[in-house]
């Protein structure tokens, strides 16, 4: 009865198993929205038995909720929130030369816009915002709804705004609201666009890669220990220190 | 990073500003109504959720909910930590069924990672996530009875928690903490007579519900407190994103339990899914009370059909999760919890949004309470159910 190990014996099937499935509901979906939504639809990605993705124009944002929820029955309003796709400067302060002053200059993100490696249906800017939608009378069919927020003006690091779908789902109001002072995004229409966790007068977006950790930058983090390599380990005379 | 002593000016300034967000707990205006500060203390809101009410007479005009004020950042601290050490933090976010906050970070994981848990940890995660619900709802039994001034269902349902508290200490250690996931699996076996004990707790919680049905749903006062008060919509509930027994209470026959497709044993458990057609403060106490009895219903069909074998699948020591995006929720106590993780092929994750049930259920709110009186601010409060952790993340 004691098998050793199932990670062996079944995820080369399981990895088999996905290769073969196709998901026809969500291939049938991912069809009809391309058929209605045209050429706003810019990417798309779909995870057999789980999820589906696709990647919108920001200016086609509100309209492809609205057809979401009106012609398509997609009404359970999920979450909204926003990436940035920033590698962080300061990585999990596990080496403290990131920290000290007069250490590696950290990454200027502007040199590298639009070069950022983004996830699934892809993206071309720093900021991209996603939500996800749900029909229930369809057990677990979602559709994860992905945009590229426009920088406002002429510097990438700063992302301008997407219309707000509070209109079509009136749960997005404290997720945009949310999503304003962790990234700085602004939403088009929203009815009261202030803080809703942080104080009235915080200044920054934490959420940001370039955001500082301020607790980590004060104390060394102790949790290296846990990745540190096994004692007696083959490179185990080169461990580190902290 | 130094800190320098603030100007008299920068002062000043600071105390205005801070003077100006106080005044709206003094604004007494006769003409256009009163404002009603709740909380960020006060006895009958569950922890520092502030809400402050617009009143006329004894109606409400409007409301206006702050949150937080637990405001602790989850999603900036797990981007700097390693995976396995993210289920420590996210134990802390609805503290009252901690192991099923854990259980859709490691589902999302496991997914990304391409490994299922073995049967066993399978059914035992199940086991724990209903323990943490049954745990929970035995809480909001007690405390639903507070909201409208009866203190004795809240004896009742300490006492009887702590037979189940007990049971998740006895496995894991802690009482409210138990971190008990791991990537893969869990961290250990249980141990020995813990199973037989179990079911006979479970003979307990069902006897709690029966005294609860009749104490608190059957009393007469709590049926006229309660019935008809804080009606939500189907249509509305969904655009708010509500979710658990506040949509289910409405009328919505979803549960994620039943209807996605995990890695946990839900799917070998025969369970009803609890709904109710009149959306009021009333369905949504009846819902949880039933959604109790069906949890201590799926422990004690998996305790006896639990199969033997290893608790924990193969996975390398040091954790590396290969790129790649993944949203999993699963039906907490509260409602839909779920983890969208963005992993860069690292040993921590790049991005993790934590949708919290309780932060829909809340935002309804300003819609929901625009015209009720205000005792039943608190029972509407009470019914809706929320966890200032899940709040304020």
């Amino acid at each position: 009865m004691i098998r050793l190990s199932s990670a062996d014996t079944e995820a080369p099937e399981q990895a088999e198993d996905e290769a073969a499935e196709t998901d026809e509901r969500r291939e049938a979906l991912l069809a009809e929205l391309g058929e209605h939504l045209g050429d706003a639809v810019l990417d798309s990605h779909i995870a057999p038995g789980r999820q589906l993705w696709i990647r919108v124009d920001a200016g086609s944002w509100l309209a492809t909720f609205r057809h979401l929820r009106d012609d398509h029955g997609f009404r359970f309003f999920d979450f909204l929130s926003a990436i940035d796709w920033m590698p962080s400067p300061y990585g999990r302060y596990e080496d403290a030369t990131v920290d000290v002053e007069g250490g590696p200059a950290r990454p200027g993100p502007s040199d590298a816009a639009g070069g950022y490696a983004t996830g699934v249906a892809g993206g071309e800017t720093r900021f991209q915002v996603l939500a996800r939608v749900a029909k229930l009378t369809e057990g677990d069919l979602a559709v994860i709804v992905k945009a590229d927020v426009p920088p406002a003006g002429d510097d990438p690091d700063q992302p301008g705004s997407v219309p707000s779908i509070t209109s079509v789902y009136a749960g997005a109001d404290w997720h945009e609201r949310e999503t304003h002072e962790m990234f700085g995004i602004g939403f088009e229409g929203h009815r009261y666009l202030e803080h809703i966790y942080l104080p009235s007068g915080f200044e920054g977006h934490p959420l940001r890669k370039d955001y500082p950790l301020l607790a980590r930058t004060v104390k060394p983090w102790p949790g290296i220990v846990d990745v540190e390599p096994m004692p007696g380990g083959a490179d185990d005379e080169e461990g580190e220190e902290s | 990073m130094t800190v320098t002593e603030p100007t008299e000016a920068e002062q000043l300034a600071y105390i205005s500003a801070k003077a100006a967000d106080a005044r709206i707990n003094v604004e007494l205006e006769t003409e256009e109504g009163m404002t009603l500060n709740i909380g960020p203390q006060h006895p009958a809101t569950h922890g520092t959720l502030r809400i402050v009410a617009k009143l006329d007479g004894e109606q409400v005009l409007w409301v206006e909910p702050i949150a937080g004020y637990m405001h602790r950042g989850y999603e900036k601290l797990v981007e700097v930590r390693t995976y396995p050490q993210v289920t420590t933090l996210v134990n802390r976010i609805d503290w009252l069924a901690a192991s099923c906050n854990e259980v859709p970070f490691i589902l999302a994981t496991e997914q990304l990672m391409g490994i299922e848990a073995p049967p066993r940890a399978q059914y035992l995660r199940t086991i724990f996530h209903e323990m943490g619900r049954i745990a929970h709802l035995m809480m909001f039994l007690g405390d639903m009875g507070v909201q409208i001034g009866a203190l004795t269902p809240m004896f009742y349902a300490l006492r009887d928690r702590e037979f189940v508290l007990n049971q998740t200490e006895s496995v894991s250690g802690g009482r409210f903490h138990p971190n008990f996931n791991r990537i893969g699996g869990l961290k250990d076996d249980l141990p020995k007579g813990w199973l037989d004990e179990t079911v006979r707790i479970m003979r307990k919680v069902l006897a709690f519900c029966d005294l609860m049905e009749d104490l608190l749903l059957g009393n007469e006062i709590f049926q006229q407190r309660t019935r008809g008060i804080g009606i939500i919509p189907a249509e509305i509930a969904q655009s708010y994103g509500l979710s658990g027994a506040n949509l289910r209470a409405s009328g919505v026959d979803w549960d994620l339990r039943r209807d996605c497709d995990y890695p946990m044993a839900w799917k070998h458990a025969d369970f009803d899914v609890i709904t109710h057609t009149d959306g009021d403060s009333f369905a949504r106490t009846w819902v949880r009370l039933q959604e109790t009895r069906e949890a201590a219903k799926i422990v004690t069909q998996l305790c006896e059909d639990l199969p033997a074998g290893p608790i924990m699948a193969k996975v390398p020591r040091i954790i590396k999760v290969p790129e790649g995006e993944a949203y999993v929720a699963t039906e907490n106590p509260l409602g839909e919890m779920g983890y969208y993780v963005v992993s860069k092929g690292d040993l921590g994750p790049f991005r993790v949004r934590v949708r919290t049930a309780s932060f829909n259920n809340i935002s309804i709110t300003p819609w929901l309470l625009r015209g009720v009186y205000v005792p039943d601010i608190i029972t509407i409060l009470g019914s809706l159910y929320f966890i200032l952790g899940d709040i304020d993340k």
